[in-house]
């Protein structure tokens, strides 16, 4: 494996509700390394994104506790000049709705040259267009000269999303977080926005962070997988053992819930209930004991730590060793492959 | 760009014949007619049943509405009953000043509301934004005429510092920088009196402009390319949040002529507004109803000001 690009400690990414403080990241511990696809899943309000605005350093009034260290640099709680350095040069975003995340009343080039006058600006205007034409035409914009000049709502989604992966690759940043960078699009054009994050992951050599609840394109993208469940991850391991031999109950239900084509008519599975609001989360024992309720509550440990199972296959609580479907659960999967 | 402007200003034309009908008819449906107020009473019957046939008041509706508005269209918006003299003349005069006005009101407006908005939106939840907001919510509530009356008060008799009624001073000549600064000088109380309360929406639509672009994605996309905090507001926020500004600018317009109204009669100024309530106490219906078509026209004109300003600032309402 490469060699260390972050390295995340127990880090606590906590939101002020009322008077109290909330954590959404609890007890994050995580290495992201060179060259590598690291993908975070997990269902809506697990804290996937919360985790990667706190890599980033976006969070404006949260309370970050914990270390994260970036190439040996611990970089939570930086100072703000600290921080624009580093966004935008070191490391890189691309988000989820490329509509939004556009300045509706500037053209693509002049955002696209923002990043690169930001960073460097000793080049001169002409030679960070020709650097925006290129990057344009990296990303698989067919006419770049045309683009450069156009504001983002005439473009399509897909081409919109490349403009936002120029932004974010402008400056060669080691690190790429990508924050579900296709749940707005189709399916062909996401294909396509996939394989282009792959060969720009391969040609920079940065590490991705693929922020994403699809497990179809964690199966396509992702070296290594790590499950958050209510602000907590429950299981990291590497892409294969994760499908293959998933072990924590989450991870479990989770890779159940995908659909699949060939069993087209059977129902969906569906992980009972919600993650807790916030407030109301359980900050004691096992998070997900609340979501499988016809386990045995003596099988949770009281204070779940990551446990290493295998050589970089860790998950959380003890609760794994014994966990099974619910009856009607078991029939139900059964009925729908056969 | 030009072809929406065109296309818009070609929509004008039957809104300004709709506008151009209601006033008429509204003149129309008010109990008398320019005769009955213009002659004496002891006069014969007949002889005024005579004039009416020459005058053409006893014409169809639409052949009366044909010959007033073209005549409208050439300058000739009647006679004013009290003041014997031709109505465009008469509002000639007087619309110079409630121009001077209006500029002035509406320059202090924004002078007032850029600041305040922007410190208010992007300060929010501070003690500056509680103050700010806290005023806009007492010039919400505060009538105009109470906050000019007291101003007046104030400001005029009081500390003396500003006239009391007028455009210019007895006895200034037009044309010297004398007559000019002290136009100004009688302008400012009543201006700054109609700004401070017209204001405040300004203020808090910007304020909550401001509030609202800070919370959108390409504001974490600035963010994330390194942008300073500084710089986020200054090329992103600030930009996209003057732009519903620029649009309610016509509006503003529409809104200045109530204001004048109330405004010129406090201070005894000599505009169109206050000339309104004169021709309304005195019956002057051909001055009404030549105002009352400014007023209208000035308020179509003022929407389409706005859509041609938020043409120019947004490009995705321009048209290829």
């Amino acid at each position: 494996m490469d060699e260390e690009l972050v390295k995340i400690k127990q880090l606590k990414t906590s939101f002020r509700v009322l008077d109290d403080y909330y954590a959404a990241v609890d007890d994050v511990t995580l290495t992201i390394y060179k060259n590598e696809v690291l993908a975070i899943v997990g269902e809506s309000g697990s804290g996937k994104s919360a985790l990667a605005f706190s890599i980033m350093g976006l969070h404006n009034r949260a309370k970050i506790e914990g270390e994260i260290y970036y190439r040996g640099e611990n970089i939570a709680n930086a100072s703000p000049g600290r921080w624009n350095k580093l966004r935008g040069r070191e490391m890189g975003m691309i988000f989820q709705d490329s509509l939004s995340a556009l300045n509706p009343l500037m053209i693509i080039g002049t955002q696209i040259e923002e990043t690169l006058l930001l960073h460097n600006p000793k080049i001169s205007a002409r030679e960070r267009k020709i650097r925006v034409i290129d990057l344009l035409m990296k990303v698989g914009i067919p006419r770049p000269e045309k683009t450069y000049y156009q504001y983002p709502h005439e473009l399509s989604g897909g081409m919109r999303q490349r403009v936002i992966i120029a932004i974010a690759i402008a400056n060669q940043p080691q690190l790429l977080i990508a924050d579900e960078p296709t749940t707005a699009l189709d399916v062909t054009i996401q294909a396509q926005i996939l394989d282009l994050l792959r060969q720009l992951k391969n040609e920079m050599r940065a590490a991705i962070v693929l922020i994403t609840h699809d497990l179809g394109i964690v199966a396509e993208m992702a070296d290594r997988v790590a499950v958050m469940y209510a602000g907590q991850i429950v299981e990291i391991a590497d892409v294969y053992t994760l499908i293959e031999n998933p072990l924590h109950p989450y991870t479990k239900m989770l890779l159940k819930s995908v659909p699949s084509s060939s069993g087209a008519k059977s129902r969906l599975h569906v992980i009972q209930g919600v993650v807790p609001a916030l407030h109301k989360l359980p900050r004691e024992g096992c998070r997900f004991r609340g979501r499988i309720p016809w386990m045995d509550a003596s099988v949770h440990e009281s204070n779940p730590m990551l446990h290493e199972v295998r050589p970089g296959h860790y998950v959380r609580c003890t609760c794994y060793q014994y966990f099974h479907f619910p009856d009607k659960y078991k029939e139900e999967s059964s009925h729908g492959t056969h | 760009m030009w072809k929406l402007m065109v296309r818009r200003i070609i929509i004008m034309i039957p809104q300004i014949v709709v506008l151009s009908l209601l006033v008429f008819m509204l003149a129309k449906a008010m109990p008398g007619d320019a005769l009955t107020g213009l002659i004496d009473p002891s006069i014969d019957p007949a002889a005024i049943e005579a004039m009416r046939e020459r005058l053409g008041l006893n014409n169809p509706w639409y052949v009366q509405y044909w010959d007033w508005i073209t005549r409208a269209l050439q300058g000739d918006l009647g006679q004013s009953f009290f003041f014997k003299m031709p109505v465009a003349d008469l509002i000639g005069q007087r619309m110079v000043n409630t121009f001077w006005l209006s500029l002035a009101t509406l320059i202090l407006t924004y002078l007032i509301a850029i600041p305040l908005g922007i410190v208010s939106g992007r300060y929010n939840d501070t003690l500056a934004d509680r103050l700010i907001t806290g005023y806009t919510y007492v010039g919400f509530a505060a009538p105009l005429f109470i906050t000019a009356l007291l101003m007046l008060y104030i400001f005029g008799f009081q500390f003396g510092w500003f006239p009391t009624g007028g455009s210019v001073s007895p006895g200034s000549t037009p044309g010297s920088a004398e007559y000019v600064i002290d136009k100004i000088y009688h302008l400012l109380l009543p201006a700054l009196s109609m700004a401070l309360i017209t204001t405040v929406s300004t203020v808090q639509y910007l304020r909550c402009e401001i509030i609202d672009t800070k919370q959108k994605d390409f504001i974490i996309t600035a963010r994330a390319k390194g942008a300073s905090e500084q710089r986020v507001y200054h090329r992103h926020i600030l930009r996209n949040s003057l732009l519903p500004i620029a649009a309610l600018f016509g509006y503003e317009i529409t809104g200045l002529i109530g204001g004048t109204i109330f405004i010129e009669n406090i201070f005894n100024y000599p505009g169109m507004g206050q000339l309104f309530l004169e021709s309304i106490t005195r019956r002057d219906y051909s001055v009404m109803t030549a105002l009352v078509l400014l007023y209208g026209i000035a308020a179509i004109v003022g929407a389409l000001i706005s859509d041609i300003i938020l043409s120019i600032v947004d490009p995705r309402i321009r048209i290829k």
